[in-house]
């Protein structure tokens, strides 16, 4: 889950980052309050999850609060790469002298974390590592160890800090990391972390991606899911303990395992391409045990998206007995009723599927198509969404 | 052969006494794989009864190690817990730890795979969540149903639990030697390369099946390995090309960003090494069929 700046800024501060006053305002009115109660040069930031705001007319600098209100104006429903700007945080202004870039990140490749730093800073990191990569220090941290003030040193000096500077920059640096640990983050940035004409390291703006798998350990973190910006499918889906992500074709999906849904929908998508072009509506994994219930609230979720016009249930039985899949759909529609009305293609295989394709053949479902291979079932699902 | 895991393999079980612990040691054992015992510090010097086995619960692996003879465990302990789990299997310098948990925050998984590269790898971790190995006929280590299919001339290794289940099942008439699933965390013990390269080693398996998923960059890394290491024949198959950007699929490590592990660059990378990569399972199995028969 990706942070807004405010988001990162308050989590910040709380590590005793240095960060600048900042207040997150919904409309102009309180954009107007909020730059009075600060005083002074405010800056205005439109609150996106996206790179390349400031550019796209999202970030205005404003001397008095009767501006900062007409800035936000022209801030609030921006589009900034298809995110609209809903909220912006008003932050007090900062004499900049010099920028700098800092982030520590979870580093896929190499199994480990890694930092990157550079002393010349103010630009988009991505430039800087093409045209420039010798300014940009990387430096492996080991998830043990960690970054201590010796090894926030090491990486400052690598970045090509001045001596002068670094015992300022190195406590700061450590922090960061202590946020990047204690959050269980698997991005901490900061672009840029300034010096300030008053002498002050300030981490101006920050981005922060947090792992879902460590939520059990920070109940903090649910508070930070916006859930203005969630599909309200997918927060049906959340509610019910699913793992849904929505798309936007025609072929609804159930299947069992994270591989095997990711690759229904390839194999729907391709079908798709012989019956006019439709898509694949979502990704739902029910995972191991498909009981009624699960299944239940799977198929409330799918037949619920007003643009599904048909289903395709594929599971192989692996742990999952086929049999038992094949109540789940029965128990399902059953407890559905009449809120059933898409056509359903089912494919089963594995454990107990001469079980399974007879307790669907018995139910006789007239909204149930049982087809024996993926392949075929897929074309079957496509064809229904079609007719 | 077999790779990883043979009839000599000696299993314990970290979180038998759980309810999935007990739930897959009973498929284990009945798919005849030697379990010697399990790991519970509250229970130690205690009994289970399984599938008709008396098996002891030991308070440590170090313990069940030095009773048994141990030399792989396979662990269901629950997320909050499973990193001081592997930890414990590290430090007792066991052969293989087989990671099944789902849900494990990856400072933990780091953390361990950090300590098993500090103590120069002693210990293979397979995971985590991952499904684990099964060498057919031999023994089986983790939660791959034995029943799919028998023991043949074919390596596989998969990111996917399910996909497993299906290309085993889609090449049930060629048979495995190891079936291998990595698992779909971004911070993963063993990789595609580390399978491929044992699968090469490995006399019995004589062509391989490889199947990646968006994220991360392990399927082309191992595109480049196959083509400067790997003789025999190998078939991919990548899911997830209509995966959208920014949307994590299911597996925690499942996720296209900034453009960057695409189904479509991995497939490209892959045929670029020589590999054949087909577009469904059903294709993929089709075209290792046609390999095969070409041997």
């Amino acid at each position: 889950m990706d942070l807004f700046e405010y988001q990162a800024r308050d989590v910040f501060e709380s590590y005793g980052v240095p960060v600048l006053a900042g207040i997150i305002a919904d409309n102009p009115e309180d954009v107007r309050a909020a730059a009075e109660k600060l005083g002074g040069t405010v800056v205005v930031k439109a609150q996106v999850k996206v790179g390349g705001r400031g550019k796209a007319g999202g970030v205005k600098v404003a001397h008095n609060a009767a501006d900062a209100e007409e800035a936000s104006r022209a801030i609030f429903g921006l589009d900034i790469k298809g995110h609209v700007v809903k909220r912006v945080m008003v932050a007090a202004g900062a004499r900049i002298k010099q920028e700098f870039y800092f982030s520590v990140l979870l580093d896929r490749a190499n199994r480990s974390f890694l930092s990157l730093a550079s002393y010349e800073g103010g630009v988009e990191i991505e430039i800087l590592a093409v045209e420039r990569p010798e300014a940009l220090a990387k430096v492996e941290v080991d998830p043990i160890a960690g970054i201590d003030l010796a090894k926030a040193t090491e990486i400052a000096t690598a970045a090509g800090f001045p001596a002068e500077l670094i015992p300022q920059i190195a406590p700061v640096i450590v922090k960061l990391y202590e946020v990047f640990v204690g959050e269980d983050a698997t991005l901490v940035e900061v672009n840029p972390l300034v010096l300030t004409e008053d002498g002050d390291i300030v981490a101006l703006d920050g981005k922060v991606t947090l792992d879902e798998n460590a939520e059990f350990r920070h109940p903090n973190h649910e508070a930070l899911v916006d859930t203005g910006a969630e599909d309200p499918l997918e927060a049906k889906a959340k509610k019910a303990n699913l793992n849904y992500v929505k798309l936007d074709g025609e072929v609804g999906i159930i299947g069992n395992g994270a591989g095997l849904v990711m690759s229904t929908l390839d194999v729907v998508s391709y079908a798709g391409e012989r019956h006019g072009g439709v898509r694949p509506a979502n990704f739902l994994d029910i995972g191991g045990g498909a009981s009624a219930e699960v299944m239940a609230a799977g198929l409330d979720v799918i037949l619920g998206d007003p643009q599904v016009k048909s289903v395709f249930v594929n599971v192989f039985g692996g742990i999952t007995a086929c049999d038992a899949v094949a109540n789940g759909i029965v128990g399902a529609l059953a407890t559905l009723g009449a809120a059933a009305t898409k056509p359903l293609v089912v494919r089963l295989d594995g454990n107990n599927v001469v079980e399974g394709r007879q307790i669907l053949s018995d139910a006789g479902h007239p909204l149930v198509t049982v087809v024996d291979t993926m392949d075929e079932a897929a074309d079957k699902a496509a064809e229904l969404a079609n007719a | 052969m077999s790779i990883f895991l043979d009839e000599n393999s000696k299993i314990i079980v970290q979180g038998l006494t759980g309810s999935e612990g007990t739930k897959h040691a009973g498929r284990m054992l009945a798919s005849g794989s030697k379990i010697v015992g399990g790991v519970n510090p509250r229970k130690a010097g205690t009994t289970v009864e399984i599938g008709g086995h008396t098996l002891p619960i030991f308070g440590s692996v170090a313990e069940a190690m030095s009773s048994t003879g141990a030399n792989v465990s396979v662990i269901f302990v629950p997320p909050a817990f499973a990193k001081d789990a592997v930890v414990e299997a590290i430090e007792a310098a066991i052969e293989l730890a087989i990671v099944i948990t789902e849900g494990i925050p990856v400072h933990d998984s780091a953390q361990f795979w950090a300590l098993a590269k500090s103590k120069g790898n002693t210990t293979r971790i397979i995971g985590p969540n991952c499904p684990g190995v099964i060498s057919p006929g031999k023994s089986n280590a983790g939660i791959i149903p034995s029943t799919i299919t028998e023991a043949g001339p074919i390596g596989l290794v998969s990111k996917s639990g399910t996909l497993t289940y299906q290309m085993m099942f889609e090449l049930r008439d060629l048979g495995f030697s190891t079936a291998i699933g990595i698992g779909g965390d971004p911070i993963i013990g063993t990789t595609h390369i580390d399978a491929l390269a044992a699968f090469q080693a490995d006399p019995e398996t004589r062509a391989i099946v490889m199947i990646g998923e968006i994220g991360g960059d392990a399927e082309e890394r191992a595109a480049e390995y196959i083509q400067a290491n790997v003789t025999k024949p190998v078939v991919a198959y990548v899911a997830g090309f209509t995966a959208p950007e920014g949307k994590t699929m299911g597996h925690a490590g499942a996720i296209v960003s900034d453009g960057a592990g695409t189904a479509q660059g991995k497939k490209e990378a892959l045929e670029a090494a020589g590999v054949r990569v087909g577009k469904t399972p059903s294709e993929t199995a089709a075209i290792m069929r046609e390999v095969f028969a070409s041997l």
